[in-house]
Parts: structure tokens; sequence; C-alpha cells
């Protein structure tokens, strides 16, 4: 088999090299490929971006490796460190490296990354052509190694480079209590991710530190024979320095390719696939390579590219391409947060959003160009970083409130959101309150592969309680993937199981009839039933098909089985329906009589103005409800559930109108409709609002004048939210056609398990005011007619009492028949 | 998979567990949970589950998956499998005349 397989050579055993390899090796590229790498440097490989840790003594150099020698070995790569490859002969398919060693190759992969850049600067150099003694470049390993040998014995530095690496090898400086000064040739540090103001509050951060600069500064000698002892600028003025660090920049290394006849401009040209444009055997990566007139000095670009060139290079996928990428950058410069994308200065008629703080380091700003984020900066606080270059790398729509885009207001009602940043946020910090999950526990799920925010939810149960943390987990999920999240479509899905959104699987069940459970899994799903998707597809098809449902009872949650909720012990909880909350001395007589012959542990007044008969057994439910002979108060289910109203106008002093009787109506025409989750209603009889009808699902406030507000996506639950005024209305009559209007819309248009705040905030309140109250869609009567259809086909479930619609539908257990 | 070396307890008539729902039956003061598959197949298994004792048998079944109905967590009805746990499983059959069998240990 050894003989069959091609020869792979890469040049380069850098960052992009090795990622490369390991990208093609991922793809079983080794049992196709004989791979040999040449590496410049006399190691593995390691990570570049952390050389500024190992000058600064943070990290050892040991910790920096990404792949020591072993790795190697161990994929059977013929690696040869320290060799320079000094000529490819594209003729003979051969390159030569420095030592003489000759490898030929099938496909070649150049990945020689790039230089650092010396301006032309005199006396840099001595008479044999070497940086003289106190002068280095920073790039690699060794430079490292050598800058700070000669760090301890200097008090005077200088770094000439305001850009992100110059500005850390002066943090590393200070760190060998030198004094260290930044030289920099334009007005402001970090030009290509800062704006001037920006740049501002960030230099007066670092001088707080103790790093002095000199901008706008261009130097035009080194000073010193044996050894450097100064600086003299283009103005003439001098400053004293025992080393001087140049990192003034890079230039990617595209000698070898230019040499060898391969398209160079600024780098190695190549196309969508990573394949040089005149050499289909050669393929460029990393920071040498010149993609659609950009090159890269950033590793998240490299990443991309890498992953192209692998699924092309192994035949996965052969139409693999590399289309650019949108470069966002978020690292720390010397300890201080920084997260930059897009542009940094606005176009015209671009909008602009600012913050700024400098005595505490913060400067933010937003460019947005036809409501799309064109830049952004965040300095000293990268808290939203991750949310931003999802939006940025996106081109996603942006929220009308600009502010929730800096900062983090509300976004829900877990306390664990006031932490202000997820850097800050400690990892034993509990995120989620239903199951007890801290925020280092999502971090390792996210970074243990499960990529998606549904996956980290289930496999650690975080958010599958009240669901009030799930916008704290996935902002978690996206900060630990730094935004690189997996696509998941189910969440288009109107349930996980069948691969249609809400719209499409509406359109399919009507087109094709489909009238169960079982028959959309058969028709829809190939057939696979998902037990978690099958009440969600009840609840839809009831409401699509009204009475000619079939309904089987299997595809509904116990709840609904048996017409109780059920509770912690395998009990259920009965709550009749009391209409309006409006009770009368014989209703409660009977109530008592019940909660005496059966015994029941405890009876309770619900929130919802009802009462609760807790802890009663399975088998004694149609028992129950035969003796109470009230109907059934929906308190389990998926439906309308309750109006709750206050005395109004019968009794209460202040009252403005008629609440009760309202609410009685209410409840008496909506009782039990089906939706997609619960609706809680109230009215109230004058704004002191008593039956908090404006945090209430749907509400009616009567106000002076005989009039009602109606507000919708109230909530005082998991999630607390003010409802959104929909309209006023005249009349008792009008309140209840246009609730049953909105409700309506509601139920065709929302989620699975979508309350209404969710549905009224993602819809928009002027999008519904539209067509629920001004009719745009002219679709006003048929919702009406809709609404009217499932009122009519109302049917009070405890009625099942006198006869159960299932076998056993009630029995806690069976005897079994005996022994065989 | 059933031997038979082991006493076959007969349950009930397949017909007392609707298609797609589960029910308890009590086998020697134990109760035992078994399930009738849309697909015909029957499942057994311990009464409640590991996490907060919810009756498994309330719980909604798809294909050989259970979810409790207490907190949702889900077991392979086959295998026993749930999270971080597993479920006691017995094995169970329906023979020609549409009884449930259950095979306990001698």
């Amino acid at each position: 088999m050894q003989q069959h397989k091609k020869r792979l050579v890469v040049i380069g055993n850098g960052m992009a090299g090795a990622r490369t390899v390991e990208e093609i090796l991922a793809r079983d590229g080794a049992e196709n490929y004989q791979i040999t790498m040449f590496g410049d440097e006399p190691y593995g490989n390691y990570n570049r971006i952390l050389l500024s840790n190992v000058l600064n003594g943070s990290q050892d150099a040991s910790e920096i490796f990404i792949n020591p020698m072993e790795w190697y070995r161990e994929n059977c790569i013929n690696l040869h460190a320290g060799v320079r490859a000094v000529h490819i002969n594209r003729e003979e398919c051969i390159v030569t490296g420095s030592d003489g060693t000759v490898e030929e190759y099938d496909r070649l992969i150049i990945a020689t990354g790039s230089s650092p850049f010396v301006p032309p600067i005199q006396n840099m150099y001595t008479e044999e052509g070497c940086l003289r003694h106190g002068a280095f470049v920073f790039r690699t390993l060794d430079d490292c190694t050598r800058i700070a040998g000669h760090a301890v014995k200097c008090t005077r530095a200088v770094v000439i480079g305001g850009g992100l690496l110059g500005l850390e090898a002066a943090r590393g400086l200070l760190n060998y209590g030198a004094q260290v000064t930044v030289v920099h040739n334009m007005p402001h540090i970090m030009n290509a991710q800062l704006d001037s103001e920006g740049a501002g509050v960030l230099q007066q951060t670092l001088e707080r530190m103790g790093i002095s600069f000199r901008l706008n500064a261009v130097t035009s000698r080194i000073l010193g024979e044996d050894a450097v002892t100064g600086l003299e600028f283009d103005d003439a003025s001098k400053i004293p320095c025992e080393m001087v660090v140049i990192s003034a920049g890079i230039r990617p290394n595209t000698q070898l390719a230019k040499e060898a006849g391969l398209v160079v401009e600024r780098g190695i040209v190549v196309d969508d696939s990573m394949r040089s444009v005149n050499d289909d055997a050669v393929y460029v990566v990393g920071e040498c390579a010149q993609h659609r007139g950009q090159v890269y000095g950033l590793v998240a670009p490299i990443w991309d590219q890498a992953v192209t060139l692998a699924d092309h290079i192994t035949g996965k996928n052969l139409f693999a391409a590399y289309t650019g990428s949108k470069t966002a950058v978020k690292l720390k410069v010397m300890g201080v947060d920084l997260a930059s994308m897009g542009v940094t200065h606005p176009a015209e008629n671009d909008e602009v959003v600012v913050y700024s703080q400098p005595k505490k380091g913060i400067y933010k700003k937003l460019i947005i160009r036809d409501n799309q984020l064109a830049g952004a900066i965040l300095l000293g606080d990268s808290s939203r970083a991750a949310s931003l270059i999802q939006l940025f790398d996106r081109g996603t729509q942006l929220p009308e409130e600009r502010e929730q885009m800096l900062f983090n207001i509300g976004s829900s009602a877990n306390g664990a959101s006031i932490q202000s940043t997820m850097l800050e946020m400690e990892d034993d910090t509990q995120v989620c309150n239903c199951s007890g999950v801290n925020k280092g526990t999502l971090r390792k799920c996210a970074l243990s592969g499960i990529k998606t925010v549904k996956g980290v939810m289930e496999a650690t149960r975080a958010g599958m309680g009240c669901g009030s943390c799930r916008p704290l987990v996935k902002e978690i999920v996206e900060w630990a993937c730094e935004g690189q999240m997996d696509e998941d479509p189910s969440v288009h899905y109107y349930v996980p199981g069948v691969p249609l959104s809400k719209t499409d699987l509406v359109m399919n069940v009507k087109n094709m009839g489909l009238k169960s459970v079982s028959s959309v899994f058969n028709a829809l799903a190939n057939g696979i039933e998902d037990p978690g998707s099958k009440p969600g597809l009840a609840s839809l098809l009831k409401t699509i098909w009204g009475g000619e449902y079939e309904d089987e009872r299997d595809a509904r949650f116990i709840n609904d089985r048996v017409h109780a909720n059920i509770q912690n012990n395998g009990t259920f909880s009965v709550v009749p329906r009391i209409y309006g909350g409006v009770t009368s001395p014989q209703q409660l007589h009977k109530i008592a009589e019940v909660a005496e012959k059966y015994d029941v542990p405890m009876v309770k007044i619900t929130g919802g103005q009802r009462i609760d008969l807790l802890g009663i057994k399975k088998e004694d439910l149609p028992k129950v409800w035969k003796d109470l002979g009230m109907p059934s108060g929906h308190a389990y289910a998926k439906t309308f559930r309750t109006c709750k109203t206050c005395v109004g106008t019968d009794f209460c002093r202040y009252g403005l109108g008629d609440s009760t009787a309202l609410g009685i109506k209410i409840e008496e025409r909506f009782q039990g409709l089906e939706s997609p989750a619960k609706l809680k209603l109230a009215t109230a009889g004058c704004p002191r609002n008593c039956s908090e009808a404006m945090v209430k699902d749907v509400g009616a406030v009567a106000i002076e004048g005989g009039r009602w507000e109606i507000y919708v996506g109230g909530a005082a639950g998991a999630h607390v939210r003010k409802g959104d005024l929909l309209c006023t209305l005249n009349s008792h009559d009008e309140v209840l056609q246009m609730m049953g209007r909105f409700m309506q819309y509601y139920r065709e248009n929302a989620k699975y398990l979508e309350r209404t705040y969710g549905f009224v905030e993602r819809i928009g309140i002027e999008k519904i005011r539209s067509v629920v109250v001004f009719n745009s869609e002219g679709t006003a009567e048929r919702l009406d007619a809709a609404m009217q259809a499932s009122v009519d086909a109302y049917k009070d479930p405890w009625l099942e009492a006198v006869e159960p619609h299932t076998p056993n539908q009630f029995a806690v257990s069976l005897p079994a028949g005996g022994i065989l | 998979m059933i031997t038979h070396h082991n006493k076959m307890m007969y349950i009930a008539s397949i017909e007392a567990i609707p298609s797609g729902e589960g029910r308890v039956f009590m086998v020697d003061e134990t109760p035992i949970a078994v399930f009738h598959g849309r697909s015909g197949r029957v499942y057994a298994t311990q009464a409640n589950c590991p996490h907060k004792e919810g009756p498994l048998a309330d719980g909604i079944v798809g294909g050989s998956v259970l979810i409790c109905p207490l907190h949702g967590w889900k077991f392979n009805l086959e295998s026993g499998e749930g999270p971080d746990c597993r479920i006691t499983t017995y094995p169970v059959t329906v023979d020609s005349d549409g009884r449930i069998l259950l095979e306990i240990a001698r």
C-alpha cells in the first residue's frame, strides 16, 4: 500500500502549515498521502500568538507548543526540522532543503508565512549584515529568548512600532524592569484596529502602566557602534536606550514562490480552492497567500483557509471554496480587552454610536450601515464582543435599541446576567437556577465540541426548566466557541423531529390531509417517531383541523391524557372552572364536601384566583370530577387557562368598568382553547390594575370614558414583561372580538411553547396591530371565523369521567395476570 | 431475548395498554412499567425514574425512546440508557394471541 500513496510536501511548519496538516489528517488524508514537512525552526509547531506571554514571563516556552515532535512521529509525518526549503523545481516536482535534502512531490503546500519588516534605518546593521548588538526583531521563539536575555541588562528600551505586536513586546519588556518607550510613525497607536479617540483612551491606560509614547516619529538612525546607545529621529531629536525591538509590521515570504515562477503580487496569488492560480499541484495557505486581493495576518481566516484546502486536497469536497473572511479580532493588549471588527471610520451617511469613559479605559463604538454592523470597537470591556462578531459576520439586521449591543441590559430575569462580562463571570456562577448548572460546566461542554446551544442545553440540562436563562446560556456558548457555532437547523423547525418550519409544516399538513400525529411522522419524517415532537404536533393538528383532528392520545402529555396536572409524587391536582374567579356559597360547600370525601391533602387558592385540590390519586380523578359537577379549569394544559378579575364597578369605589362581568364572558367564550402555550388573561376595572392585567398574555384595563385598553404580551412568571398596548375599545363585545382575533393570530403564527411575550417581541407590536386592529392583510374576518369555529368545538374534557376514552385511562397500576 | 429457562409471566392482553402508551403492572408486589409502542413492540422497565421517582408509565414514547413526565429525562427503552444513569429493563414479548409475557428469573 505504502508505494501507492501520493507524496505531499509542506513548506512551512508554522501555525498555518501545521493546522492544514491537522485538517488533512482529520479527513483521513494519511491514507492517500505520505506527508513531508520543512520547518525553518528546529522545533515542533508552536502558537506564535502566545509568544508575547513567553516574553512577559506569564507562560513558559514549553507551554505554547501545539504539536511536539512526537506528534509528527505518531502521524508518520517526515519533518525536516530546522531545514529551510531553498528551491522549488516545478518541472520535476522537487523541493530542495538548505541541508541538501531533496523531496519529490505530487502535491505541494506552501505555508511560508511572513517575516518582520525592518524599515530603512541608518546604522541598523553591522558590516557583517547582522542586526546591531541590542537591536532585535520579534517574531520567533528564538527572538523571544534573545530579547529576554538582553532585557535583564537594560534600563531603557525602545519598541519601534505601535501595532498590536509592538505593544505586546513593550508590555513584556516592562516586566524586566526597563523604562519602555513606544515609537510609532502614525498619529495614533494600533491604527489598523482603532480610531484616534479609541487609541487615545488606550494610550492613557498604557501610560498609567508606565509606558511612554512618541507618535508621528520616524526613526532615522540607530546610535552606537559596538552596541545600541540610542535612536535619532528625522527631526534630529534623540533618545538614549540600550535596546531596540523592531515590530513594524510583517511582509509575506514569497521569494521562494517567485523564483519558482508562481504568480506573486503582495502574496502568492490563489484561487478559491487555495491553489496557486498557475499551478494546480501547488496549494498556498496562511500569511503568504493572497486571496481575492487580500492577505490575512489573523488566525481565524487562516483556519478557514486550512479547512477549504484540506477538503479540496483530500477530495472530501472538490467544490470547497474559501470566499474570504470578514476580519474581526478579540484580544488583550497588555491585559486590556479589545475587540475590533470591520471599518474603523464611518463613511458618509453611516450611523455612529459611541460610548466613552476614558478614566475607566472604556471606549465603545459602532458603525452602522444600512442597519447592519459595518464596524465596531470595544475597548476595556469586550463582554459584548461575541455577539457583535456574530452580528458582523452574518450581516444581521440590528435591533433598534442600539444600546443593547453595547451593554448587558436586562437580557433575562436571571440575576447572573448582571455580571458585566463573560470573562469576569466566575466558573462557579450558577447560570441555570432550575437545574443548578454553572458557567464553567457550560463552557467546558461547549469546548468539548458540542457547539450548538441546543446540544449544550441537552447535555447539561441548563435552560430545560423555566427557560429564563436561555439567552444567557446562548451568550456563554457563543463566547466559549468564540462565535464559531455549528449550524443547528432544528432551531428553525416547528418541532425538532420534523424538518420543516411552521409555515411549511402547516402547508404540507393541509395539502396532504394529515390529520393524526402518526401520519405526520410517516409522511414527513421518514416514519421516525420523535417523542419530544408529539405534543407540539398534536397541538398544531388540533388547531388546523378542529373537529376533524384524529386524536391519538399517546401524542399527548400525561396532563392532557387525564385532564389534570401531574405533581412531584405522581398524584394530580384538580382545579375546577370558576368563571372570572367569582364563586358562591353553594359551590364552596360542594368543593369542601369533595375535599373531605377524598381526603385531599391540600386545598389551595391559586395565583389565578382558583381553588386547587392537590394530591388526588389518578384513579380518583373521574369520581372527583363527577362529584364536583363543575367543568375543567384547564390548569394543566397548553390552552386558555383563566381570566383573573377585580371587583370592578360592582363594589369597588374606584371602578370605572365592569371588569367582573367582562372576565366571566371572556372565560365562558375561550375556556379550554388549545394554543401554542398557556394563555393567562385578566381584566382590571381601573388603571390601578389590581388583577395585574398589564402583565398577562392578554389583558383589558378599564379607563375613564367607558373604554377598555387591551394589553398583549405581558408576563410575570419566569420572564417579566409589561404588555404592549394593542388598542383601546368601547365595549365588552369589541373586547371579546379583538382578544379572540389576537389569540387566533397568535395560535396560527407562534412556535410551539412560545408564550405571547416572546411572540409579541418577535413579530413586533406594530405588525400585530396592523394585522389584527387595522386588518392590513384583509384577514380579520377569517381570523374571527376560525376563532368562532374553535369556540364552537369546545367540549369539557371532564365529561370523560362518565366514559373513559382509552383502556385503563385512570389506572395507577393493574394486577399482572399470573404465571403461565 | 427470551430464553425458556426462566419463568414466563402473563401480564395482560395487549389491549389493556393503548397503542403508544404505558401502564404499570404489579408483578409479585413490584411495580413494572409496560409500554406498547406504536410499532407493536412492547417494552418493560422499572416503574419510577431514577431522577425524582417520576412515574415512567405516564411518559411519552416515540420509537424506543421514553421521556419522563416530570422533568423530561430521556431513556432508551431497549437498553435502559439515560442521562448518566440506566433504568432496569425486563425481557418482554407479545405472543400470537396478543398476550404480553414477561420473563422473570427463577
